[in-house]
């Protein structure tokens, strides 16, 4: 069964696969995932696209034992939020690591994060590994 | 022809490792003679959220990132595997998406066992060198199988390898002066539709295949080009085990030291259409400039295609920039699992 919409995975692409976000020219600030408009600034923004470099550090952190359906098979893994060098937060796996802790620098991997099932879609997207 | 050249390369190999021993050990076999009689000490082992996919991306990545060209100048992709994760539904979509080339460029998948990244080079030397795009990537990538308990389970690996292939002088590291290929009908190898496994020919896969091809296709490149043996600093052949290209080289009347350099099949395994491109990126590390490499690929089916390939002043510069990961940090990157988890990465448990 898929996981969800066929057309909300196809528009989540650019930010799954290569971290597309927004930028607020106006008060410089950076969002993850895309913001059409900018909080801060409302009507005076001006929000443009903005690639994500990749890098960031680990904020936070969990052990998942559990994993939800489609997860079940890769835990225990690591689940944190990452804080990226440009200002956002976003959460993602760890991969390739057992043990991490707080201020760890990690990048950003592309690999597969579910798949519907045997013959369903199969979703790639963002995952860090440490530096 | 227009020159064309390697403009930027770059590698992904899985971190998890299992040994020859561990395999040998489960199905009562003596892992010290098997080790021994196929070259190879370990193999990698692609994590269970990788795929021939996941890792055309990260090879392709770090090429783009060596080459310093921006994804949108990409004109043409090709994938090459004999494991794309979907039957239909090309893989090399998902690469041009990921590093950001899409959406005006031409891409495919190509599949030619493990020869189909070096095709891959060819259709984006004759694109670039016919003035069609101004830079093809070209990859080669493998999440390979092998039946439990069969011989090509101590080989049979992951691994990637990705050429941005330009025809600026200034930005060519390795130019490609030559290529020629050797093509036969040969049933030595293959996998049927929905067939999880492949099957061969087993002892059919040497002479009359993997060395019919390899020979043909790099004698046919020393009468293309007027070249010889000597001519050549490194010769770069496919690595189905460790012992194939040193035998090749042999058989040539190649010093097998000019083979070794680029020999990673015996820490790595046979990467299929990552073996012989990674095998070049790991040449293309050492190089200096003005220096030759031979590479002759092969697939099963069969082909091989050779090419002439000559290092440039501007590698050093280039090597010198890069700060991502290269295969020696790969290789050193690296994990030992046992059988069992080996099965669990590599879903061969039926549940």
């Amino acid at each position: 069964m898929p996981s969800e919409n066929l057309a909300i995975t196809w528009r989540r692409i650019p930010e799954r696969y290569r971290l597309v976000g927004t930028f607020c020219r106006n008060c410089q600030t950076s969002y993850f995932p895309a913001r059409k408009l900018c909080p801060k600034c409302r009507r005076k923004g001006k929000i443009e696209q903005k690639q994500f470099s990749g890098r960031g550090k680990i904020y936070s952190f969990t052990e998942v034992t559990a994993g939800p359906s489609g997860f079940e098979k890769q835990t225990p893994y690591i689940l944190a939020i990452v804080e990226l060098e440009e200002g956002p937060k976003l959460t993602a796996q760890i991969v390739g690591a057992r043990k991490v802790k707080i201020g760890d620098a990690v990048e950003a991997v592309f690999r597969k994060i579910i798949e519907d099932s045997e013959e369903g879609l199969i979703h790639y997207g963002y995952k860090f590994r440490l530096v | 022809m227009q020159s064309v050249g390697i403009v930027g390369y770059g590698v992904c190999v899985p971190k998890y490792r299992i040994k020859v021993q561990e395999i040998a050990r489960v199905w009562g076999e003596e892992g010290d003679r098997i080790s021994a009689s196929l070259g190879i000490i370990e193999k990698s082992v692609p994590d269970i959220d990788e795929d021939a996919a996941t890792l055309a991306v990260e090879a392709a990545r770090n090429a783009i990132a060596f080459a310093k060209i921006k994804p949108d100048a990409i004109g043409a992709i090709y994938v090459g595997s004999e494991s794309h994760p979907y039957a239909v539904k090309p893989t090399a979509t998902i690469v041009a998406e990921a590093i950001g080339a899409t959406p005006n460029l031409t891409a495919a998948d190509l599949e030619f066992a493990c020869k189909a990244g070096t095709a891959g080079i060819q259709i984006c030397m004759g694109l670039v060198g016919a003035n069609m795009v101004r830079y093809g990537l070209a990859i080669g990538a493998d999440t390979s199988q092998g039946r439990p308990g069969d011989a090509l389970e101590y080989t049979a690996s992951a691994g990637a390898a990705a050429f941005v292939i330009g025809r600026e002088k200034e930005e060519i590291v390795a130019e490609i002066e030559a290529t020629c290929s050797f093509t036969t009908d040969t049933p030595d190898f293959w996998r049927r539709q929905h067939a999880e496994y492949p099957s061969h020919g087993g002892r059919f896969t040497g002479a009359p295949a993997y060395f019919r091809h390899i020979i043909g296709a790099t004698q046919a490149l020393f009468e293309k080009t007027g070249t010889r043996a000597a001519d050549y600093d490194y010769f770069v052949f496919h690595q189905p085990n460790g012992k194939f290209p040193i035998e090749a080289a042999k058989k040539m009347g190649i010093d097998p030291q000019k083979v070794k350099p680029g020999l990673f099949t015996p820490i790595i395994g046979n990467t299929y259409s990552g073996a012989s491109p990674i095998g070049l990126c790991g040449v293309l590390d050492i190089a200096k400039p003005g220096q030759r490499i031979l590479l002759t690929s092969f697939g099963s089916g069969a082909g091989s295609d050779a090419f002439a390939i000559r290092v440039t002043d501007a590698i050093e510069k280039k090597r010198g920039e890069y700060c991502g990961r290269r295969l020696s940090d790969y290789l050193n990157d690296k994990e030992y699992i046992d059988y069992a988890i080996y099965v669990k990465h590599r879903r061969k448990l039926k549940m």
